[in-house]
């Protein structure tokens, strides 16, 4: 295979846009990846975009088409892809095997969501259809819910506390405070997360990340072309995806993601590395609960060590291990087909000391991890600086 | 809220009487239905299976902001049961006081209407799970 490395990375700003449309995110997320990438639209030869849900959020199908129209980019190739909350991560992946097989050099991929034209019950409808609808959804389960009920097993069999969940919180949102795009930049307190009242127990409003509308871009190209378009092409050491059950009862332990586990696993084999070698690392975040499971399941810290990791202050901007520098899903916000390319572009902008107040020092690899639903799907890529 | 007649009909055998499955190949059981065993795939051979009725709670959590189709329901328990055969399925709690709500706790299947879509003027029935002393 084809060695793969981003040599362009862009952000729409993330947030409450009601101003803006669909299709406008699209353009301004592609438009500063294009800019950064100095190339032009007619270098690129495939489109691969992530959108979880835009049928039931917004009445539009047929994504890939309309990415490619509105990017004045006909009549290339243009896929749309889904995986609920991993649609950018599993799109990203879908981008690096095109050029990794040889069929592409140049290809642009992104991810897009749009949720404030629906109510807060019609979002939590769409994002239920990430679960199981007619074993989960039907009966009443929501995505605050399913992770809820993962925290109290969570709480049972290690001792996690929801101060530490909390935790989780506050540090991301005090990362957030440095990051331009991200929807809430204002530090929040423990106080105010064990306050901010119940959603679904032990789970508070702000243990979950919020409604966003936002896009994310990258491109990418073979690594032995790189250096003409970009000064520090960041190389993809690593893609991993792995499937679990849809439903969440169907697993055999509610306190871990298996498929975290063996995509983790399967992208450290790839990229001849361990989590030791691992400084930097934006994991998904889509509740605080999912921030301590991740940190354990990717093997930065022991299974049930992962809230005494984050209330030790481990997973601080520039401690042991930065976790979310970005602010994570919790405070840059969840738009959510664009969270796993909006990972993948944090991780480029720290790799090339691009990230302002928020850059990890001497940063020369960095991790993503992006999951679907419940972690019916994760997907990990490891990012290298180039050469 | 999808939640329409035929698939309200459709899944009357296991939302009335938590029908599931069995291998008999493997001998593990199933619930929802399944057509193929996942441990044995094509060797696997599946065949209907009645549910324990009763069982404890694996976990739980108190729901208090609802998707469609709830929001008249709140607050309300959602738990994961562990049936006395192993499987476990997601459930709502009825009838059960907030304090007798704990892990481990046992549970026995009660028959209630879990939802009600004005749209399609639907009302699905089925199990919930009752805390019993
Ligand atoms: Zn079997």
């Amino acid at each position: 295979m084809r060695s793969v490395s981003v040599i362009g990375a862009g952000l729409s700003k993330f947030g409450e846009r009601w101003e803006t449309s669909f299709r406008e995110l699209i353009y301004e997320a592609s438009l500063n990846a294009m800019e950064d990438a100095r190339i032009e639209g007619k270098d690129i030869q495939a489109l691969y975009g992530g959108s979880m849900a835009p049928g039931r959020l917004i009445g539009q199908e047929h994504i890939g088409a309309l990415i490619a129209d509105q990017l004045g980019l006909n009549p290339i190739p243009s896929v749309r892809v889904e995986a609920a909350c991993a649609s950018g991560g599993v799109a990203l992946r879908q981008a690096y095997h095109a050029i990794a097989s040889d069929a592409y050099d140049i290809v642009a991929v992104g991810g897009v969501e749009k949720m404030t034209e629906v109510s807060t019950e019609e979002v939590a409808t769409a994002l239920g259809g990430a679960g199981d609808q007619e074993w989960e959804l039907f009966l009443g389960a929501t995505f605050p819910a399913i992770y809820a009920l993962m925290a109290r097993r969570h709480m049972l069999e290690y001792g996690t506390t929801e101060e530490q969940m909390a935790l989780c919180s506050v540090k991301n949102h005090a990362n957030a405070v440095h990051n331009p795009y991200a929807q809430y930049r204002k530090a929040i307190s423990v106080e105010q997360v064990m306050e901010s009242g119940y959603i679904a127990e032990p789970l508070k409003l702000l243990d979950c990340s919020p409604i966003t509308d936002g896009a994310a871009a990258l491109i990418l190209c073979a690594s032995d072309m790189a250096k003409k378009y970009s000064d520090t092409p960041i190389h993809i050491a690593a893609s991993a995806q792995a499937s679990d059950t849809l439903a969440l009862d169907d697993r055999r332990t509610l306190s871990a993601l298996e498929a975290t586990r063996y995509a983790a696993k399967e992208a450290f084999k790839q990229a001849k590395m361990t989590p030791k070698d691992i400084p930097l690392a934006e994991v998904h975040d889509c509740f605080s609960i999912a921030e301590i499971m991740a940190i354990e399941d990717l093997g930065f810290f022991k299974k049930g060590k992962g809230g005494k990791a984050v209330q030790d202050g481990e997973t601080q901007l520039n401690s042991r291990l930065s976790i979310n520098t970005s602010g994570g899903l919790k405070a840059c916000g969840h738009p959510v087909g664009a969270t796993g390319i909006k990972q993948a572009v944090e991780i480029t902008w720290q790799l090339r000391q691009q990230a302002g107040k928020r850059q990890v020092a001497n940063a020369e690899v960095g991790l993503a991890h992006n999951v679907g639903g419940s972690g019916a799907t994760a997907v990990v890529h490891i990012f290298k600086r180039g050469d | 809220m999808v939640g329409t007649q035929p698939l309200i009909w459709r899944r009357i055998p296991e939302r009335y009487r938590l029908h599931g499955s069995k291998c008999l190949t493997c001998n593990a059981e199933f619930f929802p239905q399944r057509q193929f065993c996942p441990n044995c795939r094509r060797k696997g051979k599946l065949v209907k299976e009645h549910m324990p009725m009763d069982g404890t709670i694996y976990s739980y959590t108190y729901v208090h902001s609802a998707p469609e189709g709830f929001e008249y329901h709140v607050p309300y328990f959602m738990a994961i049961i562990e049936l006395k055969n192993g499987v476990r399925l997601m459930s709502q709690l009825a009838d059960s006081e907030p304090e007798s709500v704990k892990i481990n706790a046992s549970v026995r299947m009660v028959f209630r209407r879990v939802h009600e879509s004005e749209a399609e003027e639907a009302i699905a029935y089925g199990y919930k799970f009752k805390v019993v002393d």
